[in-house]
């Protein structure tokens, strides 16, 4: 195992193909430079992120991050342990292996004139895509869903001309009660 | 067996009766901090508040360098009872913190301003990050209307320390200040110790706030510093020190750093498995025990990490398998179990899968598992580790002839005669820093300040003039090398203006000793950039108005430390050693940790060796 990022190692983005996905999700302070310490764990070992997203929560001051990185088990425990020191990192867990719901969502434009509308359309009701905006030349799809589907609309899409597309990145959440929740967080939410 | 730390712990109480001065710093440098007039509740410029609570927090000695971003700092200094230590360059401020923390276990203070001031810490604060020293470096910053800019002065130090702080912070409101800093010290000293930078911008100090100072202990969310093994793993752990045959202690600097000594030995004493130390865990079990089997790793003993290899079971103890220490993992100690006592989760499995992972201060977990430890022998293992021995030992190069020269392994074992082991010393990196570790024999904790993790050098002088200040009753020695001394030597005028007492052993043999030693053995002699021509090391330090004295023969050390020991003020000695001298025994980088160059036997023929040097002929390890 190197961690010293030389190129060859187990955990980072270049050689890791075959290596499992895994999904963090994590509390953390909503203040400046936090998702700057959160990324800087990875940079410094040259791990590739595959997604990133973070956002406001339901209890002011806390924001929540989805990460998704390719490693090896033990790589992503050690992750998890360094990402727990961070002073502004209340709560982590590794979602891989959990029963979760993981959800990415797409805005795609596509170059498409009035003669082939219906066909854009009738292909995005077949992913259960919603069109939110048509002009004269292009319109935007909107598709959530998990990366398979996503990849499945853009490649009906593409012949038609795709002018660009935007992902959140996933966002996950475990089935079930489990929630991932911090002490201070249940106070609040009891406060408020 | 009692291995009494009485001395360690005089040097540290400062109740003792104050002592004349001998070595240049009062026995309280400060006014009593008492005697201030209590200012919460009042409104105070964000300059004063940073003074207030540094006071609260303890702090005697400040080490900086003022600058325009942090004037008004250094303009509401006078009124408090804190001492401040001009330093010649910003990256002494962070060694001097840094050894001051080292040497007391306080969290050291040091004060630079913004842009070039604050990215002239950036070397010792990696250096306390890699060594887990706790410490404070407060930087000035230019006015938060300004920050982006790129105003006068102005760098992103929260940015650029980042990876090398355990947390950082920038504050733009005099209001957030006393809040900050406690956070600060708070952190730097709980848990694994580290660095924290606090990044003020100069509004904030010039601006006024009402001072409130919350004595509670603080509470971070997302900070859980300390940590308990769970009973099950305790249980695990003690069946496996139970049924070992050949097991083995790794004692690190934790053990140091949360005050295990005695517990260590305690555990130690009952259950008779010998301990071996790493170089920032040297001191931590003293020297002269017979259990001790010495330093681990890259220079350790060959013996040593024989042992290691052939051992059934580790017990690590404030250590965290680091590559010098371990050689190539894969192979490393193959046989053993593993049981890891550390305070940080993330350390565990890092570098070396273990089987028992014990996450708590190792002060406590000693304790609990001493409550239940059942006495044990380990006869035939120290039998067997005796015989691996052989009689390497008395051939070291310490019971050999000098023949005329000078070795460094002689002076440096010369001077732990003549200080008794009694001294606290500072070392550079390189040679010099490993025959120190090799030839000074260390009986109590803090008493061998080094950059280990890191490896920097110039941190030896800077880190002296900290442990100066921590132990104001104690001898304190430098040991550097000629590179390592000049990178730092500028501080000889900081010596020089605050009337400090360092002794300073300069191990001079006119190369880059470390470097050209790896030349020797690994890039077949080609010596690219290590030969290094240096000042005359007796005028420099007479040019500073202090002592230097020069030794070129054996016969000649004594007198100088002598000499050294009884001159008012620093002394730099120049101890000219035989130039092409290497550090023995050596596992090469990567290597197994049994497959060392050993020290040279006198092979005819055999390249890599002088066959007329006097050590070869009796030593054969």
């Amino acid at each position: 195992m190197t961690l010293n990022g030389n190129g060859n190692g187990n955990g980072n983005g270049h050689g890791g193909a075959q290596l499992p996905l895994h999904t963090f999700v994590a509390l953390v302070e909503d203040e400046p430079g936090v998702l700057n310490r959160v990324v800087s764990l990875f940079r410094r070992r040259n791990y590739n992120i595959i997604s990133l997203n973070v956002g406001r929560t339901h209890v002011p001051g806390l924001s929540r991050l989805t990460v998704v990185m390719q490693a090896d088990a033990d790589t992503a425990r050690r992750m998890e342990a360094n990402l727990y020191k961070l002073v502004n990192v209340l709560r982590v867990e590794d979602i891989s292996g959990e029963a979760s719901v993981v959800r990415d969502l797409a805005l795609i434009k596509v170059h498409v004139t009035a003669e082939r509308r219906s066909e854009v359309l009738q292909l995005c009701e077949v992913f259960r895509a919603r069109v939110i905006d048509i002009g004269p030349d292009a319109l935007i799809a909107e598709i959530t869903g998990t990366q398979d589907k996503i990849d499945g609309l853009v490649n009906v899409l593409r012949p038609f001309g795709i002018a660009e597309m935007v992902q959140t990145g996933a966002i996950a959440m475990r089935r079930g009660d489990a929630a991932l929740a911090t002490d201070s967080e249940n106070d609040t939410t009891k406060a408020a | 067996m009692t291995h009494s730390t009485a001395r360690a712990e005089h040097a540290l109480d400062p109740s003792q009766s104050p002592q004349p001065e001998p070595y240049g710093v009062p026995a309280s440098a400060a006014p009593a901090a008492d005697d201030m007039p209590d200012r919460r509740g009042q409104p105070l410029t964000g300059a004063q508040i940073l003074w207030e609570v540094l006071v609260r927090e303890g702090v005697d000695v400040v080490f900086g360098y003022p600058g325009g971003a942090i004037m008004p700092a250094y303009d509401a200094m006078p009124a408090y009872p804190i001492r401040h230590v001009l330093v010649r360059h910003e990256q002494g401020a962070s060694h001097m913190a840094d050894g001051y923390a080292r040497a007391s276990g306080r969290v050291g203070v040091c004060l630079a301003t913004s842009g070039p001031g604050a990215t002239n810490l950036v070397s010792g604060i990696a250096t306390a990050m890699l060594d887990s020293v706790p410490m404070v470096c407060i930087t000035g910053q230019v006015g938060s209307q300004l920050l982006g800019s790129d105003a006068f002065q102005e760098v992103d130090i929260t940015g650029v320390t980042l990876p090398i702080t355990k947390h950082n912070y920038l504050v733009t409101r005099a209001e957030d200040l006393a809040d900050v800093l406690r956070e600060a010290f708070y952190i730097a000293r709980s848990g694994r110790p580290g660095p924290v930078l606090v990044d003020i911008c100069k509004d904030a100090q010039q601006a006024s706030a009402v001072f409130e100072y919350d004595d509670r202990p603080i509470t971070l969310p997302g900070y859980r510093p300390d940590h308990r093994p769970p009973e099950s793993d305790m249980d695990r752990a003690l069946e496996l020190i139970q049924t070992a045959e050949r097991p083995v202690i790794l004692c690190g600097h934790g053990v140091i750093r949360s005050e295990a000594t005695e517990a260590l030995m305690a555990f130690v004493e009952r259950t008779e498995i010998p301990v071996t130390c790493t170089l920032l865990g040297l001191g931590a079990f003293p020297a002269s025990h017979p259990l001790n089997l010495g330093m681990m790793g890259m220079h350790g003993e060959a013996w040593v990490n024989q042992a290691i290899q052939d051992a059934d079971l580790l017990i690590a103890v404030g250590m965290r398998f680091d590559d010098r220490v371990t050689g190539k993992t894969s192979r490393y100690a193959p046989r053993a179990k593993k049981i890891h006592i550390e305070l940080d989760p993330a350390e565990i499995n890092k570098n070396v899968k273990v089987d028992v992972a014990l996450i708590g201060d190792a002060k406590d977990v000693l304790g609990r598992l001493l409550e239940r430890v059942e006495t044990r022998g380990c006869t035939s293992w120290l039998h067997q580790i005796d015989w691996m021995k052989g009689d390497s030992a008395v051939r070291d190069i310490q019971k050999l002839p000098d023949c005329g020269k000078l070795y460094a392994a002689h002076v440096i074992h010369d001077l732990w005669r003549l200080t008794e082991g009694d001294a606290v010393i500072v070392t550079d990196v390189g040679q010099h820093q490993m025959w120190e570790a090799q030839y000074y024999k260390h009986e109590y904790p803090r008493s061998l300040i080094t950059s280990g993790g890191l490896g920097t050098m110039g941190f030896a002088l800077p880190a002296a003039i900290g442990a100066r200040f921590a132990r104001p009753g104690d001898e304190v020695w430098v040991v550097a090398g000629d590179g390592g001394f000049q990178m730092t030597a500028c501080e000889l005028s900081t010596c020089a203006q605050e009337g400090l007492k360092v002794n300073v052993a300069i191990i001079n043999n006119g190369y880059l000793g470390m470097v050209r030693q790896w030349q020797e053995f690994f890039y077949q002699r080609r010596y690219v950039a290590t030969p290094m021509k240096s000042p005359d090391f007796v005028k420099l330090a007479e040019a500073h108005g202090l002592t230097g004295l020069r030794v070129t023969q054996r016969s000649e050390v004594a007198a100088a430390v002598k000499t050294a020991r009884e001159t008012p003020g620093t002394v730099v000695i120049d101890f000219r050693v035989e130039q092409e001298d290497s550090v023995y025994p050596m596992v090469p980088a990567g290597a197994d940790l049994d497959q060392m160059i050993r020290r040279p036997v006198p092979t005819p023929g055999t390249p890599l060796f002088d066959t007329t040097h006097p050590l070869l002929e009796t030593s054969e390890d």
